[in-house]
């Protein structure tokens, strides 16, 4: 029989365990440590993890290539990257390879308990998707969108502007929305940075990560006073801002085309 | 030898004039001995006719001692080598020579040889034709003689002696020879001046070509070679002294304004290299540093969940957990530093980044008793930029400010205000294509940083490129080729070829043809093609009239910056402060005012102080 743990925090530095342990206790969560990526794969197989929570510079194996291994041993767990290397490429390649999450350090407590509160949800979400019989469903984002992870979309637009707005999955991973907060128009998004902070019902407060560069050129007024509009239609009537994109060619090839997602 | 241009120059140059001055010697000399000559043979006619007048009236009384007489007396002259006359039958009747008398000539004899070379003897003869030069021996002296023919006439035969008839038409010749050697001497003398005439000429031509070319062109190509070889051992702050106003000196001026440039761009990759090593260490110290971070942040957090009965320590960890957040927010200061990312432009208030600016050096302007005013304009209008950039130059200028104020009653002011100047001379071209949609940017050649426009043109037949200056109406062009106000230009585009010269238009300054190049989306700029004057018009920015600045003023009673540093004082490293400053921060400043499209000036005085005058455009 194999042990369960809610939590596997794989990071070389002692203190930044101790402190996750701290917080999990906080939450009377279970959690099991690695201090690299070799000590993490070996756990994985003898035990079962909700969520893994996993920095970038480590000894030996770093935090991408544990994505990488983690994929090819189809391990299904979901990831959270944390690095201190806190710049927005790493948030970038981080979710391309697959992470649901990334937290940059140092972080609060708040921070990693609402990122926390996702990854665990994550495969109770996708376990009641495929069980129900049509009364939960995730919508899978439209064909010619592009994705940051389950962070946010990327749709152009004829007229060489972009709409981004946030995943279905993300809002289900929310559970439910209370408010918003987002920025105003002629503010600058950088792709991997915050552009966008939902508060759930519980309290806790979430981070969207933009999917590309640009400046803000309009905001969906109507999320404003009606934040459930994300979760009824995240991907047409939920847009959150039209941009103007600074850098688009480019920084498409950083995200997942959401075509392939139906492969 | 001949490899040197000064050499060839002389050599071609002294050629030239050894053969115009030996053509012209040559024909003097000749020309100068024909008429020593002609004269010489009109003395001798002369002097023929006179004895033929003086023994006639002898002649006709048959008084052959006087005749005699005479030509003696005659022949004595010491330039008449003979006075002769002979009879029909060629026997010399009288002579000077007392013994040549009885003697027969030949007809053959050079004195006979002129009448009697026909077989029918000639009886009348031209002066020129009676003429002859001959030398009797060969180490004798040139003799010329001139016959004179005795014609018979009735005095001659109805004399009393009747030694004539009347059928004879020529009764005898008279032949006078003159030496020759005075003249020769004298043809001599001419030919030897002529020659050393022409000889020190062509030296002193030699030598005055020899001295402008070293100082013309020896001097000004070898200070050239010089500055290029140091260029090549990698001293770019070599600059080659004036060498005056001609082709040289206007190359002279190119290398330099090249050498500078190369050493702008040497300083930039300098820079840019200090700039990323530095991003790499900035990267390596947040990741150092975040780790800790992580730790004292959730310890404290965790604290403070743990002790919420315990109000005394709620404050103290509250303070840790405040504190360590913005140490947060100072390493991630750091790594956008390190990234130096595009500028984050959002709408910001200027006078609420200025007043940001004065809680940073609240602090050290009490130390240093330093009172500051401020004259911010109220309802100044939002502008789009970057406030952290925006608020680094605004810290960077007061902190020059009050290390530049070392009395009492230290002054800084700082105004703010909105005003609107035309587009002319500070517009800048950012983009312009050709009408076939090539683009005309040269990121090659930059004027100020910025890409200039590069045009194809063709002047007279000469091709070549023009780079306009990129800021609408200042028209610092650049001339790769000389256009002179005469020429008629062809502007095209580099890389098609297609013409940008507007046909239907003249310069209204000059009446000159006018180029016409497409901005995108912005219209046309159109401007005089023969340069003769510096009309240019954009309509597009001219109908939008004048543009919106928000202008920022700082100003200090401190001492103020030299006249000769005052151009410097933009350039990365360059720095007065010594080993207290490294030089970058009004060349950071200069690049970020850039960024946002902005300008900084400069003007100060010496123990007066200094005015930093900042403008960035609204939007």
């Amino acid at each position: 029989m194999k042990n369960k743990f809610d939590i596997l925090a794989v990071d070389d530095e002692q203190v930044i365990i101790d402190s996750i342990i701290k917080i999990a206790k906080l939450d009377n969560l279970t959690i099991d440590t690695a201090l690299d990526a070799q000590t993490a794969l070996a756990k994985l197989n003898d035990n079962d993890y909700n969520v893994i929570l996993s920095d970038v510079m480590m000894p030996g194996m770093d935090g991408f290539q544990f994505l990488q291994e983690l994929a090819a041993r189809k391990i299904q767990t979901p990831v959270i990257i944390t690095t201190g290397y806190s710049a927005v490429e790493n948030a970038v390649k981080a979710l391309y390879e697959g992470a649901i999450a990334f937290i940059p350090k140092p972080f609060s407590i708040d921070e990693l308990e609402s990122t926390l509160r996702r990854g665990l949800r994550y495969n109770q979400v996708i376990q009641k998707a495929n069980e129900s019989e049509g009364d939960f469903f995730l919508v899978s984002c439209p064909s010619k969108y592009f994705r940051l992870g389950f962070s946010s979309w990327l749709a152009e637009e004829f007229d060489s502007t972009a709409k981004i707005g946030t995943t279905d999955i993300y809002m289900k991973l929310i559970e439910s929305i209370k408010e918003i907060e987002l920025l105003n128009v002629d503010d600058t998004l950088t792709q991997g940075a915050e552009c966008a902070k939902f508060v759930s019902e519980d309290g806790l407060s979430h981070n969207i990560y933009s999917a590309i560069s640009g400046r803000i050129l309009e905001v969906n007024e109507r999320l404003i006073s009606n934040p459930k509009l994300l979760e009824k239609d995240p991907y047409f009537e939920g847009w959150i801002y039209r941009i103007l994109p600074s850098d688009l060619e480019y920084e498409k090839k950083l995200l997942i085309s959401c075509s392939s997602d139906r492969l | 030898m001949l490899k040197k241009i000064s050499v060839k120059l002389i050599f071609v140059v002294s050629i030239t004039s050894i053969l115009i001055i030996g053509i012209y010697s040559y024909f003097n000399v000749k020309s100068q001995s024909e008429v020593l000559l002609s004269e010489v043979e009109r003395h001798a006619h002369q002097l023929s006719e006179t004895v033929k007048n003086s023994t006639r009236f002898d002649m006709l009384f048959n008084q052959r001692d006087r005749i005699q007489e005479i030509i003696t007396t005659i022949g004595k002259d010491k330039e008449i080598n003979a006075v002769r006359i002979l009879n029909k039958e060629g026997m010399i009747t009288y002579s000077s020579h007392q013994n040549d008398i009885g003697h027969m000539l030949d007809k053959n004899a050079e004195s006979c040889y002129v009448c009697h070379a026909e077989d029918q003897p000639i009886s009348k003869l031209e002066i020129k034709d009676r003429t002859r030069i001959y030398k009797p021996t060969d180490d004798s002296p040139r003799i010329m003689g001139v016959i004179n023919p005795i014609q018979n006439e009735p005095s001659c035969y109805e004399a009393p002696c009747h030694a004539h008839s009347s059928e004879s038409t020529i009764l005898g010749v008279l032949d006078v020879t003159i030496l020759l050697d005075d003249v020769d001497e004298q043809l001599r003398a001419n030919t030897v001046r002529e020659i050393i005439f022409a000889v020190v000429s062509i030296t002193a031509i030699g030598l005055l070509i020899g001295f402008f070319v070293a100082h013309w062109i020896n001097r000004p190509v070898k200070e050239l070679v010089n500055a290029t070889n140091q260029v090549a051992l990698g001293n770019f702050n070599y600059s080659i002294d004036k060498l005056g106003n001609d082709e040289l000196g206007i190359l002279g001026d190119s290398f330099n304004k090249m050498t500078k440039k190369l050493e702008e761009m040497r300083q930039q990759i300098f820079q840019s290299d200090k700039m990323a090593s530095l991003g790499q260490l900035a990267a390596g110290v947040a990741h150092e540093i975040n780790n800790p971070l992580t730790g004292v942040l959730t310890y404290s957090s965790y604290l403070l969940k743990r002790t919420k009965d315990n109000p005394e320590m709620q404050e103290d960890l509250q303070v840790i957990v405040r504190e360590t957040m913005r140490s947060r927010e100072i390493v991630k200061g750091l790594l956008d530093f390190a990234r130096q990312s595009a500028p984050k432009k959002n709408k910001i208030n200027v006078n609420e980044v200025i007043e940001r600016a004065f809680k940073v050096v609240t602090n050290q302007l009490k130390i240093k008793q330093i009172t500051l005013n401020t004259e911010l304009e109220k309802d100044l209008p939002n502008i789009v930029a970057d406030a952290n950039q925006i608020q680094q130059v605004m810290l960077n200028l007061l902190l020059n400010a009050i290390d530049a104020i070392d009395k009492k009653e230290g002054i800084i002011t700082i105004s703010t205000s909105e005003i609107s100047l035309s587009p002319k001379g500070i517009t800048h071209i950012k983009h312009a294509v050709c009408p076939k949609n090539h683009s005309l940017l040269d990121p090659e050649y930059k004027l100020e940083g910025n890409s200039t426009i590069k045009l194809k043109v063709n002047a007279n037949g000469t091709e070549g490129f023009i780079n306009l200056d990129p800021i609408y109406g200042r028209n610092k062009n650049y001339f790769g080729i000389t256009v002179s106000n005469k020429s008629t230009v062809e502007l095209s585009c580099p890389q098609c070829g297609i013409s940008l010269i507007n046909s239907g238009k003249r310069c209204p300054d000059c009446g000159g043809p006018v180029y016409r190049i497409p901005i995108p989306q912005k219209g046309f700029l159109e401007g005089c093609a023969s340069f003769k004057d510096n009309w240019q018009e954009w309509d597009f920015v001219d109908r939008e009239g004048n543009k919106k600045f928000i202008e920022i003023k700082i100003t200090d009673n401190g001492c103020g910056i030299a006249r000769e540093n005052l151009n410097k004082i933009f350039d990365p490293f360059f720095s007065t402060k010594g080993q207290k400053g490294n030089g970058l921060g009004l060349s950071v400043i200069w690049g970020i005012m850039d960024n946002h499209n902005g300008t900084i000036g400069v003007t100060s005085e010496v123990n007066v102080g200094t005015t930093f005058t900042l403008r960035l455009p609204e939007y």
